[in-house]
């Protein structure tokens, strides 16, 4: 249950691994911030947005209802949609925490869960050290922060070419960590080709690409993680391999 | 404006925080059933792979060089898994490629 390293060596791998998050984290925040200043908010707005929400897609959203000043019921409900994959993300996170974990830092992890800290989190082999998340958040919270700042501070400043290669950089972690399993089990190989195909169905399918982004995470995480949860049970000894120590 | 934009994102704060952090510390046992387990054991295998696909294709400059990097990401993956070295390679091949073509 518990880990065997201590918080200062989960802190460290945290910072390392938070570094190549903080790169796309970055170039994609500046784009965020240029959207920003599109819609009239300061620089110093958006980097508070920033700060506060850390989700691209949320982000997006949050500043369509500020421009078309809808209200504060939309803010809410646009939010709830929007983001809803993060409450699949807690579900698992949750169990990736371990009972052992204790209130105080459930929520403090909750606070940053995004894409890729929630993937990089869930990679660690073991039970989830809080201070892992710590030392992400701590390099790629900054990283999203100035992105966002700058962006909506110098515009299209950015060498084009750097942004584009840059933002590339998130989905490359995003395939590092789920390729690597891929190798030891053909179900989860099996599990990840289906995903983007279905993924790839979606976003040309007349009709069905009307759908946003964040309906289609959900939509298809619980279909296929259901679909095989229903047919391929993982036996215990796999997923007791997630309750051993970590390495 | 400029008041409402905070009390804005304000809101917006809360309702993510609720999302984020209800599972979470109101889920504090380990599950026992072996479909939820298995179910949440699967869901960031489907996640990741669902957002990576087709959405990286669209993240570079243009096709070519957003397939090499997709396929350059995938062979360090296999080879190497190292999360800074591949996300870095994929970075290097889109940079190049994209000074190719």
């Amino acid at each position: 249950m518990e880990t065997q390293k201590g918080d200062g060596f989960w802190f460290k791998k945290g910072l390392r691994d938070g570094v190549p998050i903080a790169m796309g984290y970055f170039a994609v925040a500046f784009t965020l911030g240029i959207t920003a200043k599109n819609i009239g908010m300061t620089p110093v707005q958006a980097a508070v947005s920033s700060m506060l929400l850390h989700a691209s897609a949320g982000q997006y959203a949050a500043m369509t209802v500020i421009a078309s000043g809808t209200g504060y019921l939309e803010m809410v409900m646009t939010t709830l949609i929007v983001n809803l994959r993060y409450l699949l993300m807690s579900c698992a996170l949750s169990q990736k925490a371990g009972s052992g974990m204790k209130m105080g830092h459930r929520m403090a992890v909750s606070h940053y869960i995004t894409d890729e800290i929630f993937g990089i989190a869930s990679a660690v082999e073991g039970k989830l050290n809080p201070f892992y998340n710590y030392g992400a958040a701590a390099v790629a919270g900054p990283g999203w922060t100035a992105g966002t700042f700058l962006g909506a501070l110098l515009g299209a400043a950015l060498p084009d070419r750097l942004g584009r290669a840059l933002g590339v950089a998130l989905y490359g972690m995003f395939i590092a960590i789920i390729i690597p399993p891929a190798k030891k089990s053909r179900i989860i190989c099996g599990i990840i080709i289906v995903s983007m195909l279905a993924s790839w169905l979606f976003s040309i399918l007349p009709g069905i690409r009307e759908i946003s982004e964040g309906f289609k995470i959900i939509i298809l995480t619980v279909v296929i993680a259901g679909f095989a949860a229903w047919r391929f049970p993982v036996r215990e000894e796999e997923s007791m391999q997630e309750g051993e120590t970590g390495r | 404006m400029t008041q409402n934009v905070y009390l804005y994102l304000l809101v917006a704060a809360v309702t993510l925080y609720a999302i984020r952090a209800l599972p979470m510390t109101l889920i504090r046992k380990d599950i026992k059933s072996p479909f939820i387990r298995s179910f949440l054991y699967y869901v960031p295998y489907v996640t990741l792979a669902v957002m990576t696909f087709p959405a990286i294709l669209g993240a570079t400059g243009s096709r070519i060089s957003a397939w090499a990097g997709f396929v350059a990401a995938l062979v360090i993956a296999y080879v190497d898994g190292n999360l800074f070295r591949v996300a870095i390679g994929a970075c290097v091949v889109v940079y190049g490629v994209e000074l190719l073509f």
